[in-house]
């Protein structure tokens, strides 16, 4: 697939002394959404003004839809979106107005305003009153609407869910969901590791700059072989002999369930003895490392070198 | 160009949302209203027009307020929608920051447009009703006394968008644009005045006092529109207009710079600026 943006070896320095950013190097593709994940401080918005062009590398090249981003190319601003985090606009403005101000400068017929303002589900009574009495959730949804003018070849979102409840959430996702098999390259930042699982196929992990990982969500869990939990419930009270085997560790973990760590080849032999002996037990759950796990040991183990 | 009139249109529309449009035309139309009626009573048959009179006490007027209008609309332009945070959305848009200060000053100058015509037209257009003034030569120099207004709001603009992109709070800007005021408004001519009386009487070098009129646009300003007419014998400027060089094309010229290098200067200083 052709990659649209592509960082190679680039630093960021700030007043000559802070370190930003430090020798990052990945390409996107299209239709590929990719999660950048990192503390706050972490360089995730360092990076996505420079793949905006809005600053300048202070070594290496970032190429965006082919161009050089800092140039300032027009046509390839075109078919960026953009969502900064906690975006802010003009209050005295309507959302109306905000966005056909916005749709002017990327020469988008303002005509597309009712589809954008459903899409984001922002209610078209609430597009003609400014934007001072919006809620947060409402100017995110209208950042999101700006974002999408256009329909963009690649989009940087920056922390877009913060501040949508839960069923915006949702309806954000199916967005993003759509964007991508029309071949968007999408790029997102977020805390919320949870639920960016299922729907990144990639995931860029950085600290104080640096990256630390890059691969979809099974190639991290094979490279941090992080141990899989497994939780059994037995019938009755009693501890089927079954899970006294050797090697595995059982606690307690309330409820009467047992739980272990099985490392990630082992566990299919464990769950094929285990489900062997099914008479003896009620419920078998198996839980893979979650990204918040692969997070903080990619972390730990950066922070340990 | 397309952008720049898009931003201007976007300026214009927010300030008369913010009433900043509405609050400054009412203010400069009621004062020079309160000046029109107040001014024009005690001429009698002192030899002065009424309009000249009005001009007189309009144009210090104008020294005033709008320099001081001007710096507050402008000193906000850069700095502070970096801090709100709508530049950075902004400049991730098909769009050069240089077009951003074109299309800002563009807006602002409108604005300003809108509210000095308005004002002193009422002003104007009172005097009309009164009777008081017919002569052509006195409504030219109130036209053109109008017009060199704007101009010197445009200086101040522009040097407000100067100390906007230097700055890096908007409580600095501020700070620093108040300043400007003062400095150019009062105390550079009690500075200057403190100095000719300090030389006592003796005569400057050639084209000094000249240069020091043109180094501070309000005293441009005052030179182009109280130094010739009615205006001039009115206001006591004339003496020093007779002994000046300064034609109204070299003040002119003068005020423009005063416009265009500060306003460069600002897009310089933008476009270098890490957002």
């Amino acid at each position: 697939m052709p990659s649209t943006v592509s960082v190679k070896g680039v630093s960021k320095r700030y007043g000559g002394k802070v370190d930003a950013l430090r020798a990052l190097s990945f390409t996107l593709d299209e239709g590929e959404t990719v999660a950048l994940v990192g503390h706050n401080g972490a360089g995730k918005t360092t990076l996505i003004k420079l793949l905006l062009g809005l600053i300048r590398p202070t070594s290496g090249e970032v190429r965006v839809l082919g161009e050089d981003p800092a140039k300032g190319d027009f046509a390839v601003r075109r078919a960026l979106g953009y969502l900064p985090e906690s975006v802010s606009f003009h209050m005295a403005l309507t959302g109306r107005e905000t966005l056909s101000f916005y749709a002017r400068l990327k020469r988008v017929d303002i005509r597309c305003a009712d589809e954008l303002f459903e899409r984001v589900g922002l209610a078209i009574s609430a597009a003609d009153r400014p934007i001072r009495t919006y809620s947060k959730g409402m100017r995110q949804r209208l950042g999101l609407a700006q974002a999408l003018l256009g329909a963009p070849k690649v989009l940087f979102l920056d922390e877009p869910t913060s501040g949508l409840d839960p069923a915006l959430r949702r309806n954000f996702y199916s967005l993003i969901d759509e964007l991508r098999s029309g071949g968007t390259t999408i790029l997102l930042s977020s805390h919320a590791l949870g639920e960016l699982e299922d729907r990144a196929g990639r995931v860029i992990i950085v600290n104080r700059g640096s990256q630390i990982a890059d691969g979809t969500i099974d190639d991290l869990r094979r490279i941090a072989s992080l141990p899989s939990r497994i939780r059994v419930r037995p019938i009755s009270g009693e501890t089927p002999g079954l899970l006294k085997e050797p090697g595995v560790r059982w606690t307690e973990a309330g409820d009467g369930s047992l739980e272990a760590e099985v490392a990630h080849s082992e566990r299919l032999p464990l769950l094929h003895r285990l489900s062997n002996a099914a008479s003896g037990i009620d419920t078998l759950t198996m839980m893979e490392p979650t990204l918040d796990d692969l997070y903080a040991h990619f972390l730990n183990s950066q922070e340990a070198a | 160009m397309r952008n720049i009139l898009i931003i201007a249109t976007k300026e214009v529309r927010e300030g008369m949302r913010n009433r900043w449009v509405l609050a400054t035309t009412l203010v400069l139309a009621a004062l020079a209203l309160t000046l029109t009626f107040l001014g024009s009573a005690p001429t009698g048959n002192v030899g002065a027009s009424r309009l000249d009179v009005v001009i007189v006490s309009l144009s210090s007027l104008t020294i005033f307020l709008v320099p001081l209008i001007a710096l507050l609309i402008s000193h906000d332009a850069i700095v502070g929608e970096i801090e709100r945070g709508t530049m950075l959305l902004l400049l991730g848009y098909p769009i050069g920051r240089g077009q951003i200060v074109l299309g800002k000053f563009l807006g602002h100058i409108a604005i300003l447009c809108f509210a000095t015509i308005c004002g002193y037209g009422a002003a104007a257009i009172a005097l009309a009703l009164m009777g008081g003034a017919t002569d052509v030569q006195s409504w030219l120099a109130f036209v053109s006394m109008t017009g060199s207004s704007v101009l010197l709001g445009a200086v101040f603009v522009a040097i407000g968008y100067f100390v906007s992109a230097s700055a890096g709070e908007r409580s600095t800007a501020g700070g620093i644009a108040i300043g400007l005021w003062l400095f150019f408004v009062l105390i550079y001519d009690m500075a200057l005045l403190g100095g000719l009386v300090a030389a006592q009487g003796r005569s400057l070098p050639d084209g000094l006092l000249d240069l020091l009129l043109l180094a501070n646009p309000t005293d441009a300003y005052r030179l182009l529109n109280l130094g010739s007419g009615g205006a001039a014998a009115l206001s006591g400027m004339g003496g020093v207009a007779k002994n000046s060089i300064l034609t109204g094309e070299v003040l002119l010229a003068a005020l423009s710079v005063w416009t265009a290098a500060p306003l460069a200067l600002a897009t310089l200083l933008f476009s270098r600026r890490d957002i």
